[in-house]
This record gives structure tokens, sequence and C-alpha cells, in this order.
């Protein structure tokens, strides 16, 4: 293999662990870029990036050591002027000099402005070693955090946290270069407690080398280290993790040299709600939860400590320590938050703000009655929107701000509220992700639509409309919640209405359908917009259609069919005439044959009545695709454009009808057909 | 064992070695340490600076009667300002929790993301939360503003909490029974403390007098704050007793928002005016330092 080997290590003081994966990526397309745009980049390059909250790892293998050499020409006199009567001007002479050649190994170039005198000489490629020393420095600072800082003075360099050293090594050799009166070197900087604070690293044993000063560069190591330890502290208890992904992916981008330890607490604070125990150990103190055979929240916790181990036991004893005073405050809590009401809080929340433009929480909750009763909510449903907020006042929910909602379902549950009431408040937030599910019940997803509508009402009347990347208030989440809850909640509610003829807030909505339907639910993109341009207001019946013309649009007759809507639709539109205001046909000029038999035809599969689901929706496209024949045969036989102005005129209207009516399903001059 | 009072005196001891003014509490009534002109005003400017010193932070809407065993109205902080931060201030704090008994290698130390903001104040800082075993033990910030000035030197602030960190080390599950000092506990000093303040200031304190000093120290504020432009002798203008009616006004706001007596309305306004007196005091102050 050729070429050099590269490490570049970035040691800092502790990047937040959230933003290190997102680092690291850019950091690897900065690289990339860097070969690229200096000749290095070839087949043999292959990159490899690490991280540990204190240092940005790049690896880089078959690096060239420098770039090819390259022709470059230099541009002398014109040669009108370099020379007179066959010899060389003081011009010609002049220019040969300074390219350090003679006269005659001068070349003549032709350009659109005449003949020019030129040198071509061989420019030796420069070394990849100067090229990396010139730009990483500026690639370095270019790496792209969420918010950074400066910490060598005002005006200096701006990085995630302050940068301590730099290993920066191609082969043997260190890079060179400084930021912010660092110098890049050989040596790195061992585990704060488990390492030398210099350690000198080469290329080849730069991860064993720091590996025996406590880091595990790995991020994957690091992971499989926790797991194990894991599995090692609960085999044989009986007892089972709570898996937690994201608790994982923090604590492996928390720690430099991971090690679990399994904690416990008093069984009497199981007697606190389950989910204050658990918000407490994840959100607070980032400990995995314990169930026992059976399930249930046990007494444990798993700690992860970013040190080799606890031989006296102290990490645990003061972790133990931290949750029981944690446990004591929640359970304070508990007992101090139901001494009052949910409905006697109501008015505490008139000195909630909500948003400044919006008014309080006071304000919302009023609208998000009226809205819950405007979407046909029962009276359970009613009071449940009454009391959602009313948590907010809370000190359990001004302590875990994560539980907002579920603590109102809670607190509403131990006052006696009735199951759908509290349950209702307990999942109104609900799906607060793509992954999370819809509130359970009927009363659950009018709260949740509630909530989320009111929001986005607000905003958008108040012109606080998200533009790109810029969403402070979440408005596309709530979009998108609003979208779920009616289509996987199978509500027939006429979403269009309640959009109060917001025509920006109706296009933000469709955006959100495109994008459910299409990158969520894998619909194809021309049959979204097929049944978007006949309309949705009703999104379980748009989900409806949808999924009947996904089931009827394999079958051989639909996409020819498809084509002749088209065409249908170009010979109205031509001929100026809107399907909707077609007319009535006037059978006594059909003509026998081709003519009359699609007018019977498009009789037998007009739809009758009211389409409900799925199911009647696929038959009805059936009976449609059915029609092709019929539909192909009018077109090969039959002339549209007819002499007599009456017969055109009525073969139009046919046509017309025949678009209006099956229209409403979808509209298939969208679908994108093969032929 | 050491007492409450035993480690803050190693901490100081320990910062004093590292070259540190060893600072008494500033003798008003502020939220934290930051606060105190030691921290507020010194980190302004390009002088540096360094300063230790323990500040007793009141923090009205923490009180709770000295009923829970973690949260206090007022808690001692050790305020640590190392103005510019040298290049292995990490290094030197882990030392410092070395220096008062904690042997690391027992322990799980971790930085956790905490970035510090004061609005009031105008100041902005990036840094940490310092976890031992689980516990928060120090805010550690970087400052990057300060009354909405961009810091020409970035100091490095640590915030020790006291309590906590004595807790820990004596294996207290309550702040109320650590050893202050042999014989006495924190309770038996500071529990009267704690329940008078809480009654005062969730039940019984004036409202409309508090408004009323309230305004009376925003306008003292402000007089000074116009008098300095036509000030004949800027350099022994009182741009420091401004600082204290700015100290004054914080309070009092916080005293009036532990009374609920602040609508979500005047809410954002309030903090507003306070913190228009804090920027005004702090470019006065550098426009000060600049005449020498």
């Amino acid at each position: 293999m050729s070429g050099e080997n590269f490490l570049l290590e970035i040691g800092t003081e502790e990047i937040p662990d959230w933003m290190i994966p997102p680092a690291l990526k850019d950091l690897e397309r900065l690289f990339q870029g860097l070969l690229e745009a200096n000749g290095l980049s070839s087949p043999g390059v292959s990159l490899r990036l690490d991280a540990t909250p204190r240092r940005l790892v790049l690896r880089a293998s078959g690096v060239p050591v420098r770039q090819a050499d390259s022709e470059e020409i230099l541009t002398g006199p014109p040669r009108a002027a370099a020379f007179k009567d066959g010899q060389p001007t003081p011009a010609a002479l002049g220019f040969a000099r300074k390219m350090g050649v003679e006269v005659s190994a001068l070349e003549v170039q032709s350009t659109p402005k005449g003949d020019y005198l030129c040198h071509r000489r061989l420019a030796p490629g420069r070394a990849a070693a100067d090229i990396l020393a010139e730009a990483l420095p500026e690639l370095i600072l270019k790496i792209y955090f969420p918010k950074t800082m400066y910490w060598s003075g005002k005006g200096g360099p701006r990085f995630i946290r302050p940068i301590r050293w730099i290993v920066a090594l191609l082969g043997e050799q260190v890079v060179p270069f400084e930021i912010a009166g660092v110098r890049s070197g050989g040596s790195t900087c061992g585990h704060r407690l488990l390492g030398a604070p210099e350690v000198a690293v080469s290329c080849a044993d730069y991860e064993e080398r720091i590996r025996e000063n406590g880091v595990l560069v790995s991020a994957e190591e690091r992971r499989r280290r926790i797991e194990q330890g894991i599995d090692a502290l609960l085999a044989g208890t009986g007892l089972r993790l709570k898996p937690d992904p994201g608790l994982m992916q923090t604590l492996v981008y928390l720690t430099e040299w991971p090690t679990p330890i399994l904690g416990g607490f008093d069984q009497a604070y199981l007697e606190l709600p389950e989910e204050v125990l658990v918000t407490v150990m994840r959100h607070h103190q980032k400990y995995f939860s314990v169930a026992d055979a059976e399930g249930r929240l046990a007494p444990r916790f798993v700690a992860v400590m970013n040190t080799s181990g606890d031989p006296e036991g102290l990490v645990r004893q003061g972790n133990e320590r931290v949750l029981r005073a944690r446990f004591n405050d929640a359970r304070f809590f508990w007992d101090v938050d139901r001494r009052k009401s949910l409905e006697a809080r109501l008015e505490d929340l008139a000195h909630v703000t909500y948003q400044a433009k919006l008014g309080t929480y006071r304000d919302k909750t009023d609208r998000m009655v009226a809205l819950v009763r405007q979407l046909g909510g029962s009276e359970h449903a009613v009071r449940a929107a009454l009391l959602s907020k009313c948590d907010l006042t809370t000190d359990m929910v001004k302590e875990l701000t994560e539980l907002q909602g579920i603590m109102g379902g809670l607190y509403a549950r131990a006052q006696g509220e009735p199951e759908p009431v509290w349950r209702a408040i307990y999942e109104h937030y609900r799906p607060e992700s793509m992954e999370d599910a819809i509130p359970s019940t009927l009363e659950g997803r009018l709260v949740s639509l509630a909530d989320k509508l009111d929001a986005l009402q607000g905003c958008f009347a108040q012109g606080m409309i998200p533009s790109g990347s810029r969403d402070p208030f979440a408005l596309r989440r709530a979009a998108q919640g609003v979208v779920r809850v009616l289509v996987e909640g199978e509500l027939a509610l006429p979403l269009k209405k309640l959009l109060a003829g917001d025509q920006a807030l109706a296009e933000f909505f469709a955006d959100r359908l495109r994008y459910y339907f299409r990158d969520v639910r894998g619909f194809r993109y021309d049959e979204v917009n097929a049944v978007l341009a006949a309309g949705w207001d009703d999104l379980s019946d748009l989900a409806s259609r949808l999924a009947a013309l996904q089931q009827v649009r394999p079958t051989e007759n639909f996409e020819p069919l498809a084509a002749s809507f088209k065409r249908i639709q170009n010979i109205l539109r031509q001929a100026g005439v809107a399907p909707a205001s077609a007319g009535v046909v006037d059978t006594t000029l059909l003509e026998p044959g081709a003519e009359r038999e699609l007018r019977e035809g498009f009789l037998a599969a007009r739809v009758s009545g009211r389409l409900i689901g799925q199911h009647d929706y696929t038959m009805a496209l059936e009976r449609i695709a059915a029609l092709r024949p019929r539909v192909d045969k009018f077109f090969d036989e039959v002339l549209v454009n007819a002499p007599d102005a009456r017969i055109r005129a009525n073969r139009l209207t046919l046509l017309g009808n025949l678009l209006s009516e099956f229209s409403a399903i979808a509209d298939f001059s969208e679908i994108v057909t093969t032929e | 064992m050491d007492s409450f009072q035993d480690i803050l005196f190693k901490l100081k001891s320990y910062w004093a070695e590292r070259g540190c003014v060893i600072q008494e509490p500033y003798d008003l009534e502020v939220g934290a340490g930051t606060m105190a002109p030691e921290t507020f005003l010194r980190v302004l400017g390009p002088k540096p600076y360094r300063v230790a010193y323990v500040q007793p932070s009141r923090r009205p809407a923490d009180g709770r009667y000295g009923e829970n065993p973690n949260r206090l109205y007022k808690h001692w902080q050790l305020q640590v300002i190392l103005k510019p931060s040298p290049a292995d201030i990490v290094e030197q704090y882990l030392d410092s929790l070395t220096a008062i008994g904690i042997d690391l290698r027992q322990h799980d130390i971790k930085f956790e993301e905490d970035n510090w903001e004061s609005p009031t104040l105008g100041a902005w800082g990036i840094g940490w939360q310092v976890m031992l075993d689980g516990l928060e033990i120090t805010q550690f910030t970087y400052f990057q503003q300060c009354g909405g000035v961009d810091l020409d030197l970035v100091p490095a602030e640590l915030t020790y909490g006291l309590e906590r960190l004595t807790a820990f080390l004596q294996g207290r599950d309550s702040v109320y029974d650590i050893e202050w000092a042999p014989g006495f506990s924190y309770g038996d000093v500071r529990l009267a403390d704690e329940v008078q303040f809480s009654v005062y200031n969730f039940e019984l304190a004036g409202v409309p007098t508090l408004w009323k000093l309230f305004e009376l120290h925003e306008g003292e504020c402000r007089r000074l704050l116009d008098a300095f432009a036509d000030y004949p002798d800027q350099r022994r203008f009182p741009v420091l007793p401004a600082y204290d009616q700015v100290l004054k006004c914080s309070h009092l706001f916080n005293l009036l928002d532990s009374r609920g007596a602040i609508s979500v309305t005047e809410r954002v306004g309030v903090i507003g005016r306070v913190r228009k007196l804090a920027v005004g005091v702090a470019g006065m102050w550098l426009e000060q330092e600049a005449l020498g």
C-alpha cells in the first residue's frame, strides 16, 4: 500500500456529548474536501473517525505523500514583439531570463488575442505535510458546533470548548501548526484520573498507548464495555435493564473509560409513581432503571462511571445518597401538590405565560376547551382539556418538566377523575416524535389535537411561521402530530375547516401530509399528489383513498386509464370546458357503438352514495379501471371535435362528467404513467 | 473529619497559594457570587485579576422553611475568578478537590454541559456542572459576556456549592446535620435564619413597600448614570455606589417574585429594567477604568 498514515487528535476540555457525533461527521466531510481540493484524494485513502469527550480523532491511511506534478504555462510577450528580423528582442530575452531558460526553449501559444511567447514547465507537486500544516488550523475551526466560545481573549478563535493539545502526525513526522497558542505535536493526554498528562504516540501505536492511559477511543468499544459490564452486574439477580438507547448514547460520549455500577434505593420509594422515579433517574442522574422478572420497577439502578472501578463502594454510596435526596424532594412534591386540586389551579394558570403574543395558559385552556367542543368532544374530553395544563403550576412539573401532562394525569387520577379524563390528560402531549404512540383514547386524541391546533393557529396568525431550520415553537412536530392523530386515530374531522381559512397554514399542512405519506408511510409521490389534488379535508378519508389507489394501481387497466384521464383533461382544457360544470348529456345525440358504450359503462361504474373506508374506494377504483376498454375504444372510434357543434358539446359533456365523477377520489392525471 | 469551616479555610488557602486575592463576602444581599462587584465589575476590561471569596447567596424563592434537607433560601458559595483563565484551569480545579480530602481515584468525576446565563446582568458563559459521584458540586463557567459587553480576557469562574460538598465529605443526608464547627451543626447556626426568612419572603414581606424601595433604588441608580457624562472628575465618580443600587434592585425583584407579586406581563419588563441599570453601570465602569 502506498501513501502515509495520518493522525489528527484535537484535544479539548469536555465537549457536550450530544454534539460529538455530528461534529465527527463534519470533520470527516471537511477533511475529504481538503484532500479533494488539493489533489490528495485517491481510492487508497481510508478515514476513521473517533471521539471521546476530550478528543476528536481522525485517522487516515494511504494519504499520498505529495501532490502529482503538474504542468504550468507562463505567458510572455506577444510573438510580434518578441522577434525582429528573426532575432529575439530584449522583451523575449528578458522573459527567457526570468524563466531561467534560453529563448530557444520558449514556445509560441495561440490565444484569442494573438500569438504569445510562453514557457511550459513542470510544477512539482507540493508535499502533503505542507498542505495539511497550512489548511488544518482553518479546517479545525470550521467544524460546526451549535454554540461556540472564545477562550484566548476577545477576537481569538472560537471552538466548542478550549483546545488544549493537538496531535498531528503524517507518518513519523509532526505536521506543524498552531491554534490559539497550542502547537501541534506528537503527544496526547490520558484520562484525567487514569492516565498520564503527556503520552507520546505514533500513528501505529496511538490507540494502544491511550488505552494504556485510560482512554477507549472507539465509541463502539465503550458501548460494549458498558453493555458487558451491565450484563455481569445483573447476572443471577433475576433483574433486567430497562433498555434506553438514548441514555446509552449519552453515556458513551460522556466517558473515556466507562464502568457501570449497580446501586439501590429504599423499597418505600416505590410507592411514588413509577413515571416520577424513572424520570428522576433518567433525566437528572443519567441512571438506567432496572426491572424484576415480572417487569416491575426494582429498587435498583445502574450508573455509569467515567473510571475503572469502585473498589470501596464510595461511588455507589455517593450516587445512592444523591438519589435519596432527589426522591425525597419528589415525595415532598407529590404530597404537597395533591393538597390543591387541579381545578383549583386553573386560576394560577393566568400567571403562567404561554407565549408573549398568545397570552397565558389560562387563555390557552379556554381556547382548547372551545376547540374540543368544536371537534365534537364528549364532556369527558372537555373536562380533560380544562384540566390539561393545570399541572404546570405543580412543584413536581416545575422541577421535572419532562413530566408535564403525565403528572396532570396522575394527579387527576389521584383526585378521582374518571379514567377517560385522567388518561386523556396523561397522554395529551403525544405523539412527541415520529416513534411515539398517539393517545390511546378518543378523548386523549381530541385534547391532543386541540393543544396542537391551538399552537399552530395562534403562531401562524401572529406570523410566527417556521422557515428553514428555524422552528422555535416546534410547529412542524405539532402539525405532524395532528396528521398522525387524525390519520392513525381514524378521526373523520374537517381539518381544513379547523384551519380557519389560513392559507399559509393550509400549505404548511399539505407539506406535512406529503412528508408523512411519502417518507413515513412509504406511498409513491405521484399517488400522494393525486389524492391530495382531489382534496384533503378529512384525513382519514384521504388515507382510505390513498390505500385504495395503491392497491388498484398494479392492476393492468389502471395506468393506461390514468393516461386516458390525462388526455380527457387536456381535451377539456383546450375546449375550455370545466369538468364540474359540464352539464347533462343529451342521450339522443349519442351515437351507437363506442360513444353509447362509454356512457353506459360510466353509469354502471358511477358511485352512488358516500364512500367510506378503503374497501369502498377500492371497489370504486376497480370499476373505474374496468372502464378502460370502453375509453380506449371511444378514443379510437369517436371524433370528439365533431363538425356538428351540438354533438361536439355533448361529447365534451360526456367526458366532463366522467372526469368530475372520479376526480373526487384522486386526480388521476397526477399519476406518472409509463406509457 | 473536616468541618464546614475547615473546608472553607482549606479552599481559601488553596486559591491564595495560586495567587488569588482572598476577599470577604460582599456586604449586600446578592443571589450569587457572580453578582458581587469582585466578579461582575472585575471581569470587565483588560486588567488581569484573581480573587476568591465565600458569598452567602440569597434566593428567596428557594426557601423551604428549613424543612427540606437540601434546599436553602441562603446558601454559601465559594466563588473563584481567574482572569484570564490559565490553560491548566481544570487540573487546578481538580487539585483543589484533592486539597479538601477527596481522593479522586476513589471517585467518579464528570463534566456535564451547563451553560450559565443571567438575563438581569446581561451576562452569560459556557461551561459545565461538575458531577462528583452523581452530585453537582461546582458550576464551572468561561464568561463570554457581562453587562452586555464581550469580555477582553476570558475569566474562568468556579462556584463551589459548599453545603453540598461538606454534606458529601461528611456523609450527611441533610444539610442541617453537617458539622459547621466542632459542637455546632449547620442547623444550630442557620435554621432560624431559614425559617424566619421563608416566613417573611413568602408571607409577610410588604409588597407595596418592596415596590417603593425598588423604585427608589432604581431612581437613585438612574440619577447617577445620568450624572456621569458631565461629572467634572470622572475618576472619582461613584460608579461602585451606583452598582450597589443595581444589587438592591435585583434582590428586591427576587423578593417580589417569591411573594408572587410580579405578574407574567410585568416580569420580562422588570428584568429588563434591572438589566438596563446593570448594563449602564458596566459601561460606566469600563469608561472609568479607561481613564487609568
